[in-house]
């Protein structure tokens, strides 16, 4: 077990006008660990993962990040086309809807085999051969490899960017609500690849859900968010099932169980 | 293996008003190498509490909970939650009375998962070996447990609990919804388990499975009654 932690941010605070979406926000991800950021509508889940991954400034706070020679680079202070490039390479990003990640003027295989381009990647026949691995692996079939994405359903869209993102084996990927608003047959299969490609590949996840049982079968670890505060953080089974503060316990007992 | 000094546990409930229900006070237990404790007592006496609190899914209010891992007695109730992690990973075993996995994998792969230091072959491998001596039939291994009977899952649950070795189990009722061949079946696992110089820790209804298995009864009384 490794202490040094991959991602680290203290003292994150933000916010629009008379609204904290950041209130001292600490927060440390370790190599290999997933961790599930829940919470309702507007408590900040989706504004700590901008902020975590660089897409957006907070007023005050640092974000560290270990690079893959185990230097620290503080993540707001990077120039531009640095950030960039980390986006490219170590980082991943799925976004709650796929139309933000993909080029929906690019056909699937091209979306899935652009990223490895963009690494350096030349070989055509290799490019794509990995890219109909991945599509299928996402469940979409070889033959769709050439169509274009405005052509996909929304699940297929979504399964397309999870391609598009890890076909690179990325160190840390942020994700975005990854299974809203897929059908739950869709889901499941999402949930099952996005563990088994993570505790393969070893890569590490900063995870927003609003959903609790995607938290449990994710997560090492979750963080419940309320009104831009952390109010409770631990293991994943032990805030779900022992839930300490009264927003958590009023979170975990407003689950529909089906 | 697994020793607790002065543990207790409350419950507070902030969406009733905040009342404290007080479960466990001054708890002091262990269980050694090789040795199967079973926790009795009286309905909502606290023994799943307990069984909980020892897995650190419950969270102590108070004391301690120390852990033999690699070889050094670690404090679960104060460790990281990513040490936690690696302890159960590692040292920890724990066998709940439902089965929670995710939806659409295999009843093979889900105990396979479970394997600890094997290639994925020998995990498949022992989870099929494990699966059959549970008399799950090789024809249902290939399909989700989500449609299996409570018997079966809880024999999923057991092969789950069973493929990693950990050096500490910790069982909820192992045998609650099982025939008695299964039933069997499952005492002879727990023994060889304890010849393997496993802790065991159980919560055994069924006073027979506790008779054939445990060293010692460890009794949970309700709180009242231990004041």
């Amino acid at each position: 077990m490794t202490d040094q932690t991959l991602l680290s941010a203290r003292g994150l605070n933000l916010r629009f006008g008379e609204v904290a979406a950041l209130h001292n926000v600490d927060c440390d991800l370790w190599p290999g660990e997933v961790l599930a950021i829940v919470g309702e509508s507007g408590s900040g889940k989706t504004t700590l993962l901008n902020v975590l991954s660089g897409r957006m400034a907070p007023q005050s706070g640092v974000v560290w990040y270990r690079d893959e020679a185990g230097a620290l680079q503080d993540v707001h202070a990077m120039s531009a086309p640095a950030l960039r490039a980390l986006h490219r390479s170590d980082w991943g990003f799925v976004h709650q809807n796929p139309r933000d990640n993909l080029r929906m003027g690019v056909t699937a295989g091209g979306n899935v085999g652009e990223r490895l381009m963009a690494q350096g990647r030349r070989h055509y026949g290799d490019i794509r051969a990995e890219a109909i691995n991945w599509l299928a692996q996402v469940e979409i079939d070889a033959s769709r490899v050439d169509h274009l994405p405005r052509t996909f359903s929304g699940g297929m869209l979504q399964r397309l960017q999870i391609a598009r993102t890890l076909v690179t084996h990325p160190r840390l990927v942020f994700m975005d609500e990854p299974t809203g608003g897929l059908d739950v047959s869709v889901q499941a299969r999402l949930l099952d690849l996005i563990r088994t490609l993570v505790r393969k590949l070893g890569i590490a996840v900063v995870l927003v859900t609003h959903d609790l049982a995607v938290a449990r079968l994710l997560a090492h670890r979750v963080m419940v968010m309320q009104n831009g505060e952390v109010v409770e953080a631990g293991l994943t089974d032990q805030v779900l099932d022992d839930p300490q503060h009264p927003y958590t316990q009023l979170l975990v007992s407003s689950v529909l169980s089906a | 293996m697994l020793e607790t000094s002065n543990l207790s546990k409350n419950f507070r409930l902030h969406l009733q008003g905040g009342v404290r229900i007080d479960v466990l006070r001054g708890v002091d237990f262990h269980v050694s190498a090789g040795e199967c404790v079973a926790l009795a007592g009286p309905s909502g006496a606290g023994k799943t509490t307990l069984l909980r609190s020892l897995y650190g899914n419950y969270r102590a209010g108070g004391g301690a909970i120390r852990v033999r891992h690699d070889g050094q007695m670690i404090d679960i109730v104060t460790a990281s939650p990513r040490l936690v992690v690696e302890i159960r990973d590692r040292t920890l075993g724990y066998v709940s009375q439902f089965l929670r996995v995710v939806p659409r994998v295999s009843a093979l792969d889900i105990v396979a998962d479970a394997a600890r230091g094997v290639s994925p072959e020998t995990a498949h491998e022992k989870a099929a070996q494990l699966l059959s001596r549970l008399n799950i039939p090789t024809s249902l291994h290939a399909l989700p447990p989500a449609t299996f009977s409570g018997g079966e899952q809880q024999r999923i649950n057991l092969a789950r609990g069973f493929i990693g070795s950990h050096p500490i189990l910790l069982l909820d009722e192992p045998t609650a919804s099982l025939d008695n061949a299964n039933r069997d079946i499952v005492i002879a696992m727990i023994l060889e388990a304890k010849a393997q110089g496993i802790a065991v820790v159980g919560i055994f209804h069924d006073t027979f499975v506790r008779d054939a298995v445990a060293d010692r009864v460890f009794h949970v009384l309700p709180f009242q009654d231990a004041a």
